[in-house]
């Protein structure tokens, strides 16, 4: 095949312009790749002349930056856990009963949930807090986050639970199985796929949140890694950059992992039903 | 197994009936067919049947249980889907012995009745698979062994071989006959194939918007249609249906109507108070029933209008002048040659009549 002049041009012409926005984005990525292991890193990006781990040592004996990402699993998990339990059965009920308004019920929450987990709530929820006495608490977090999540949960879960026909509960049921146990043999494992997309990104918003915990808690000992990572700049503000990269990779280790480990499992496709 | 009863039943979706006041029974032993066109309500009285909808009035009754507000698990009934409803995480094995999961049998006994079951309907080497593995026909049958695999006392089937193609649906018909003459098991089968529900049951409740039109074996519901509704349904192709001008004289019915040539009907009870209230009647001929000839007791004469050969047979359509059309059944060994003009012939013994309602006007010794 002979390509024209022009065509010849215009290929070479977009290959180029890709490959610059492509490095554009890369860019970021190599520095948070190779700053870590620099021992003299700097913002610009730079292959270290020697790979060292002496940053990771000095960020492990960080007592309060270890903590935080404790701190953090157990919000994030909290919340995960909370809201995939509820979302799963408040999505099977709306989508499967005949409560009336069910519609509008789902849409209206949505619109609420930006508000919630917004941050023109955060004086009401902080005085709703303080008042329940949940202030400087992990429940408090995991609470809000919760409450945030849980609609935009519910929507995705009820909207794939929707595409689910409703036969294999019937049939399950027409087989001998009492309600629950249709929802547990056979509801809920062609649900899973939706959960498992529902909770990986449940955790992935707790694991980097900052202002809701910023707020609603005090002690040094239940921040999460999001604000324990401002351990790292100096008091003039200004970050420690070589420590910044390598706590910053580790922070991001359980997100990744996550993300490998439920493609592994899972592949982020859905089971559907079965060709008619 | 047991028989079925419907008293009064009603089921209605806001302001739409879907059922309107059926009462029928349905003896042991017998498979009946609920033959209609989409939106009928014969899924819904399925579905009454099986538990998965409540009648909003009337009730329903297994044996001489009143089931009408028990949950399906506890009707002792299995249940053949549209779309299989096989679950997609289970495999072959586990799909058709779940009822029996759920009856708390112990795993060695499940692989052993699934097995069993799956030998019979040809699918015992599948059981390892996954549903998604395996092709439409295997799926279908594998929801017919999930139906067998426990003992019940009413078997129900919603269209479960509408999704095959034609020649499949052939052999899986011929086998449901087979099965159900070997095990006489209680069913109740939906269809909008009424070459299935003929083929298929011991009696067809044939129904229009609700309600239930006729319920009779299947020759009778060919033979003697009830209305004008049941007549255009049964049958392929269905009943040719003619109206005509009706007139009594002389102890004898006169039909007309342009390009008929009818004999005098003998004189039938039926006849003079339908014609006396409306003598605008319809005719009714099966298209089996029609010849390629004029030289006929009874000739109706219209255009060309197509003329498809299917093998054994030819489809020959007529348009008569005003508009109606006139399809004949006409074996391809007669060798006959059309022309623009064409006469089908049929005999006087062949003729049904309706009232301007629509209902059958009955022979006196009826």
């Amino acid at each position: 095949m002979t390509l024209s002049f022009h065509q010849m041009l215009s290929r070479i012409s977009f290959s180029v312009l890709t490959a610059i926005i492509g490095i554009a984005f890369a860019l970021p990525l190599l520095w948070f790749l190779f700053a870590p292991f620099n021992a003299r890193a700097e913002l610009g990006l730079e292959i270290p002349a020697v790979f060292t781990l002496q940053n990771f040592y000095t960020v492990f004996e960080n007592k309060f930056a270890m903590r935080g990402l404790l701190n953090s699993f157990i919000q994030s998990v909290g919340g995960v856990v909370l809201v995939g339990i509820s979302a799963t059965l408040a999505a099977y009920a709306l989508s499967r009963s005949d409560v009336p308004g069910k519609k509008s019920i789902t849409y209206i929450l949505l619109l609420f949930s930006s508000v919630v987990s917004g941050s023109a709530a955060m004086v009401p929820i902080f005085l709703i807090i303080s008042s329940l006495g949940l202030i400087d608490t992990h429940i408090a977090v995991i609470l809000v986050f919760a409450g945030g999540l849980l609609p935009t949960a519910m929507f995705i879960l009820r909207d794939f639970i929707d595409g689910i026909p409703k036969s294999y509960e019937e049939s399950a049921m027409v087989a001998g199985a009492s309600s629950m146990q249709a929802f547990r043999d056979v509801a809920l494992p062609v649900i899973r796929p939706g959960i498992v997309v529902v909770v990986v990104w449940a955790f992935v918003n707790i694991w980097g949140s900052f202002l809701i915990p910023f707020i609603l808690l005090r002690s040094d000992e239940l921040m999460p890694a999001s604000v324990a990572i401002y351990s790292f700049y100096s008091e003039a503000g200004t970050p420690i950059v070589t420590l910044l990269a390598a706590y910053a990779l580790i922070y991001s280790f359980p997100v990744i992992s996550l993300y490998l480990f439920v493609n592994w499992k899972f592949g982020f496709r859905f089971f559907g039903g079965i060709k008619a | 197994m047991a028989s079925i009863s419907f008293q009064n039943v009603t089921k209605s979706f806001g302001d739409f009936n879907a059922v309107s006041n059926a009462t029928f029974e349905i003896n042991d032993g017998e498979f009946i067919c609920l033959l209609g066109p989409s939106g009928c309500g014969k899924t819904t009285s399925l579905r009454m049947i099986a538990g998965l909808e409540t009648p909003t009035s009337g009730r329903i009754y297994i044996g001489d249980r009143d089931v009408t507000a028990l949950h399906p698990r506890d009707r002792k009934i299995s249940m053949v889907f549209q779309d299989y409803a096989l679950y997609p995480h289970m495999n072959i094995s586990d799909n058709i012995s779940y009822p029996l999961k759920v009856r708390g049998e112990n795993e060695a006994t499940r692989g052993e009745r699934a097995q069993e079951v799956a030998d019979v309907l040809k699918i015992g080497h599948l059981l390892d698979r996954l549903p998604a593995q395996i092709s439409g026909g295997q799926q279908q049958r594998t929801s017919l062994a999930r139906a067998l695999v426990n003992p019940s006392q009413v078997y129900l089937f919603d269209e479960p071989l509408s999704n095959l193609d034609a020649k499949l649906r052939l052999e899986a018909r011929g086998f449901l006959h087979h099965l159900q003459h070997s095990m006489g098991m209680t069913s109740v089968y939906v269809t909008h194939d009424q070459a299935e529900a003929m083929a298929l049951a011991t009696r067809v409740a044939v129904m229009d918007q609700g309600r239930i039109v006729q319920f009779a074996t299947p020759m009778e519901i060919y033979r003697k249609p009830a209305t004008t509704f049941v007549a255009n349904f049964v049958g392929n192709p269905p009943m040719n249906l003619l109206p005509v001008e009706a007139m009594v004289a002389d102890n004898v019915l006169k039909v007309r109507a342009e390009g008929l040539e009818v004999a005098d009907i003998p004189m039938q009870r039926s006849f003079a108070e339908a014609v006396a209230v409306n003598p605008k009647i319809t005719m009714g001929v099966r298209p089996e029933h029609l010849r390629a000839t004029a030289e006929a007791e009874n000739v109706v004469r219209g255009k060309l209008f197509a003329n498809e050969n299917m093998g054994a047979e030819k489809l020959v359509t007529i348009e008569r002048p005003d508009a109606a059309r006139f399809t004949a059944r006409i074996f391809t060994d007669d060798d006959i040659i059309l022309t623009e003009d064409v006469a089908l012939g049929f005999s006087s013994k062949h003729i049904t009549l309706f009232d301007a309602d629509g209902n059958r006007l009955a022979l006196d010794d009826e």
